[in-house]
C-alpha cells in the first residue's frame, strides 16, 4: 500500500486500452457493453443448449409438438364441450386454445429452463468469467425453438380450420418479445435465488401448474367478469395472451386497454427487479455455487 | 514507470463465512428452541435481504482466504504462484479473472485477462471435437473469427484430426485433454492466468505444452501468471516467483530463491507425531526428516529419525515405503530383524532410531514416506501411510546441468549407468 494511487487513466497512459478495476462492491460501470463484447459466446451457449437437447432425445421435436398438442385437446374438451365456454371472435376453440397456449408455454419453459440454468452450469461460473446473465438468456433460446415449432403447429391447425387470419398477424413478432421479456423478470429473479436456495427450484413446477389455469389459456379473458378484469390483469401473462390471441385470431378480438396497460407495467416492474436482483448478486455466484 | 505495469494488487483480502454449530445445552427448553429458531430464521432473512450467503449454524466465523496481499506484475512477465494446498493460490486467481470478488483492497488489470483454471471447461460430452473447440474457444474468451483462423493449428496441435467430428463421449480421456490444451494453448491474450493444468496428459505433451507456454511468454510479450506445484516447471518459466502462505504473499522475487524457500518450509513442516495408543504393541510415535545432505561421491542423503513406543523387548523390522507426488510407489527403504547388517531390536518404552537412505537415484520432485513396522513373515505391528513428505529440489542433483524430473513421465528413479567402447 506504499504505492501511490494511480487512477484507472494513469495507470497505462502508453497504450489506451481497456483498464479493470476489481473491488469489493464495486458496481459494473460497463455492464452492458460488456454484455454486448460477450454476444459471441451468448450464440455459442445457445446454440450448445439447442443442439444438446435435439442430440439427446429420441423424439426431440415431436416433444414440443405433443406436448401442446395433447394440452389442447384436453382444454378443448374440458373448457368448450363440458363446460361450454364461448370462443373469442368466432374463431374455432382449439385454434384460440393454441393462440394462448403458445406464450404461455414460452412463458413457462423460459422460467424453467432458466432457473436451473446456473446451478446446472455451474463449472462454468467456477472456472470462466462472463457475464452470468448470458447464461439463463441463452437457455431462453430453446424455449424461442419449441416456440418456433409451435408456431408451425399452430399455421397447421388454422388451416386444417380454413381459418384466415387478419393483417394483425404481422404484430405477433412484437408480442412474441413481450412474452419473452414478461418471462426473463420472474426467471431472473428465480435463477438469482436458486442459486442461494436451492429449495427455489420446487417454486417453478407450482408456479407452471397453478398460471396454467390462473391464465386465460384454456379460456378466452373475455370469460372473465367485468368488474375483476383490472385485477386480473395484474397476471402479467394475461397481457401477452390477449394480445396474442388479438394477433392471431383477428376480427372482434379486442385487447382490454387499461388492463393491458396494467399488465405491461407488472411485466416491466418484474423485469426491473429481476435484472436488478440478478445484477446485484451474480458477482458472488462462483462463492455460492 | 506506470506504463509497465499490467496488474497491480494493492491490499487484497477475500474473506469466506463459515458456520459452527453451537453446542447444545444439556436440557432444552421449548422456550430457547422457539427463540433460538426465531434469532435464526431473522439472521437468515437479514442476510438474504442484503444479498449475503446464508451461513448454516448458529455461529459463523471469518475466514480469510487471502489477506492483505500486494504485488505488481510487469509486462511480458511470467510470474510463477506457488504455495502449499489452501494457500490461497487459487483464489487469488479467481479473483484476479473475475470469477469473485475481493472483500478488500483492490486490483488493477491493464489489457485483456483469459485464464485457464481448468482444460475443457465446457466441454460437452455429446457434441464433436469440432463444436467442443468452437464451444471452448468462445468460453475461454477467442472470437469466432480468431476460433476460425486457428482452427486447423488446433486440431494439428491436439493430434486427434481422424475423430474430430466424432463425439467427444467416445475419446478416452488423454485425446479429450489433448484436444482441451490444444484449444487453450491457442489463445492471446494480454494476459494469461494458468492454474495447475499441467498435472494432466502425457510426458511427451506436456512437454510440447510447457514449451507453447514459454514461447507465448518470450515471443510476443505476454505477461503469464503460472500457478503449479510442479517446481520444476516453475523453474523453467518463471523468472520472477510469488510464494504464498496462508494467505498472504510470504515472498516475491527469484524463482530459485522461492523455491528454495517453499522446500524448506515443506521440510519444517515435516514432522509426524501421534499419542501411542495402549496396546503395548509396536507403535510409531514420532518421525521427522533433516534437510537432505551432500555426502563424498556427490550422493544425495535424507535422514530419517523415528521414535518407537513398546511395551516389551523385541525384534522388528522397520519398511520405509517411498511414494512420488502423484501417489506412485517408488521404492523400499528397510531395516531390521531380517537384514543381518542392520539389525534393529527394540526395548520397552520409546526408542529412538535415526535412519540414513541414499536419494541420489531419486528424480526432482516430492515424495511420501509410509512407515511399517513388523515381525517379518508373521504380522504388522503400525503401518502409518504418508506420514511425512520430502522434495528433491534441481539444486540437489549432482554434477548434470538438466535435473532429471519427475514430471516427464519416465518415473522416479534415474539408474546410474556406464559405459565402455567396444570396437
Amino acid at each position: 500500500m506504499t504505492s501511490v494511487r494511480l487512477d484507472e487513466e494513469q495507470f497505462d497512459g502508453a497504450s489506451k486500452q481497456h483498464v479493470l478495476v476489481l473491488e469489493a462492491g464495486r458496481a459494473e460501470r460497463h455492464y452492458w457493453r460488456d454484455l454486448w463484447a460477450y454476444r459471441e459466446l451468448f450464440a455459442i451457449l445457445a446454440w450448445r443448449d439447442v443442439a444438446v437437447r435435439y442430440k439427446q432425445t429420441v423424439i426431440g421435436v415431436a416433444w414440443a409438438i405433443v406436448r401442446p398438442f395433447i394440452t389442447m385437446v384436453i382444454f378443448t374438451i374440458v373448457f368448450s364441450r363440458l363446460a361450454g365456454l364461448p370462443s373469442e371472435s368466432g374463431a374455432p376453440y382449439p385454434v384460440m386454445v393454441l393462440a394462448g397456449m403458445l406464450p404461455w408455454f414460452l412463458f413457462s419453459s423460459i422460467l424453467t429452463e432458466a432457473s436451473s440454468s446456473i446451478v446446472g452450469n455451474s463449472n462454468l461460473i467456477g472456472k470462466v468469467y462472463f457475464p452470468r446473465i448470458i447464461i439463463p438468456a441463452s437457455s431462453a433460446v430453446t424455449a424461442l425453438v419449441d416456440f418456433g415449432i409451435n408456431l408451425v403447429m399452430l399455421a397447421a391447425l388454422m388451416m386444417w380450420y380454413a381459418f384466415v387470419p387478419s393483417w394483425r398477424l404481422l404484430l405477433l413478432p412484437a408480442f412474441a418479445i413481450l412474452a419473452v421479456l414478461a418471462s426473463l423478470g420472474p426467471a431472473l429473479l428465480i435463477t438469482a435465488l436458486n442459486v442461494k436456495y436451492r429449495d427455489f427450484r420446487y417454486i417453478i413446477p407450482f408456479i407452471v401448474q397453478f398460471g396454467l389455469y390462473v391464465s386465460p389459456v384454456g379460456f378466452s379473458s373475455t370469460v372473465v367478469p367485468e368488474q375483476w378484469r383490472l385485477w386480473y390483469s395484474l397476471n402479467p401473462t394475461v397481457a401477452v395472451i390477449d394480445g396474442f390471441r388479438w394477433c392471431i385470431l383477428g376480427g372482434e378480438s379486442a385487447i382490454y386497454l387499461p388492463g393491458f396497460l396494467l399488465s405491461l407495467g407488472v411485466v416491466a416492474l418484474f423485469l426491473w427487479i429481476g435484472v436488478a436482483y440478478f445484477r446485484r448478486t451474480e458477482r458472488s455466484f462462483a462463492d455460492l455455487i | 514507470m506506470a506504463g509497465n505495469v499490467v496488474i497491480r494488487v494493492e491490499g487484497l483480502g477475500k474473506k469466506y463465512i463459515i458456520g459452527h454449530e453451537i453446542e447444545r445445552e444439556r436440557y432444552t427448553a421449548l422456550r430457547d428452541i422457539a427463540a433460538r429458531t426465531a434469532r435464526n430464521v431473522w439472521k437468515r432473512a437479514v442476510d438474504a435481504a442484503r444479498g449475503r450467503a446464508i451461513v448454516r449454524g448458529e455461529a459463523s466465523e471469518e475466514f480469510w482466504a487471502l489477506k492483505d496481499m500486494n504485488f505488481e506484475v510487469k509486462r511480458g512477465e511470467v510470474l510463477g504462484i506457488i504455495g502449499r494446498n489452501g494457500a490461497g493460490k487459487s483464489t487469488l486467481l479467481k479473483i484476479l479473472s473475475r470469477i469473485t470478488e475481493p472483500s478488500q483492497g483492490r486490483v488493477t488489470i491493464a489489457g485483456r485477462v483469459s485464464s485457464l483454471l481448468e482444460v475443457g471447461t465446457g466441454f460437452h460430452p455429446e457434441l464433436t471435437g469440432r463444436e467442443n473447440i468452437n464451444l471452448n474457444g468462445a468460453i475461454l474468451g477467442m472470437s469466432r473469427a480468431e476460433i476460425r483462423r486457428k482452427f486447423d493449428e488446433i486440431v494439428d496441435f491436439s493430434g486427434v484430426e481422424k475423430f474430430i467430428d466424432t463425439p467427444v463421449k467416445r475419446y478416452s480421456s488423454g485425446m479429450q485433454v489433448r484436444l482441451a490444451f490444444s484449444v487453450a494453448a491457442h489463445l492471446e491474450p494480454e494476459i494469461l492466468i494458468v492454474d495447475e493444468v499441467l498435472a494432466v496428459g502425457d510426458a511427451e505433451f506436456q512437454k510440447k505444452c510447457l514449451g507453447k507456454m514459454g514461447e507465448v511468454a518470450e515471443g510476443r510479450g505476454r505477461t503469464v501468471l503460472f500457478v503449479s506445484h510442479n517446481m520444476a516447471a516453475v523453474q523453467t518459466l518463471c523468472q520472477r516467483c510469488l510464494l504464498i502462505a496462508s494467505g498472504r504473499n510470504e515472498f516475491l522475487g527469484e524463482t530459485t530463491e522461492a523455491i528454495g524457500l517453499y522446500l524448506n518450509a515443506h521440510a519444517r513442516s515435516s514432522v509426524f507425531r501421534k499419542d501411542a495408543s495402549r496396546t503395548g504393541r509396536p507403535e510409531l510415535v514420532a518421525a521427522s526428516i533433516e534437510p537432505l545432505k551432500k555426502a563424498e561421491g556427490n550422493r544425495t542423503l535424507l535422514t530419517l529419525h523415528l521414535a518407537i513406543q513398546c511395551a516389551r523387548k523385541m525384534n522388528v523390522n522397520v519398511d520405509v515405503r517411498v511414494r512420488d507426488g502423484r501417489g506412485t510407489p517408488v521404492g523400499l527403504a528397510a531395516i531390521g530383524a531380517t537384514m543381518p547388517l542392520t539389525p534393529l531390536s527394540l526395548s520397552p518404552g520409546i526408542s529412538g532410531l535415526a535412519m540414513t537412505i541414499d536419494v541420489t537415484c531419486l528424480a526432482v520432485g516430492t515424495y511420501t514416506l509410509s512407515v511399517d513396522i513388523s515381525t517379518p513373515w508373521v504380522e504388522y505391528h503400525d503401518r502409518i501411510e504418508d506420514c511425512v513428505e520430502f522434495s528433491i529440489g534441481p539444486e540437489h542433483w549432482p554434477g548434470l546441468l538438466h535435473p532429471f524430473r519427475g514430471e516427464w513421465g519416465y518415473g522416479s528413479v534415474f539408474l546410474p549407468s556406464t559405459s565402455s567402447s567396444q570396437n
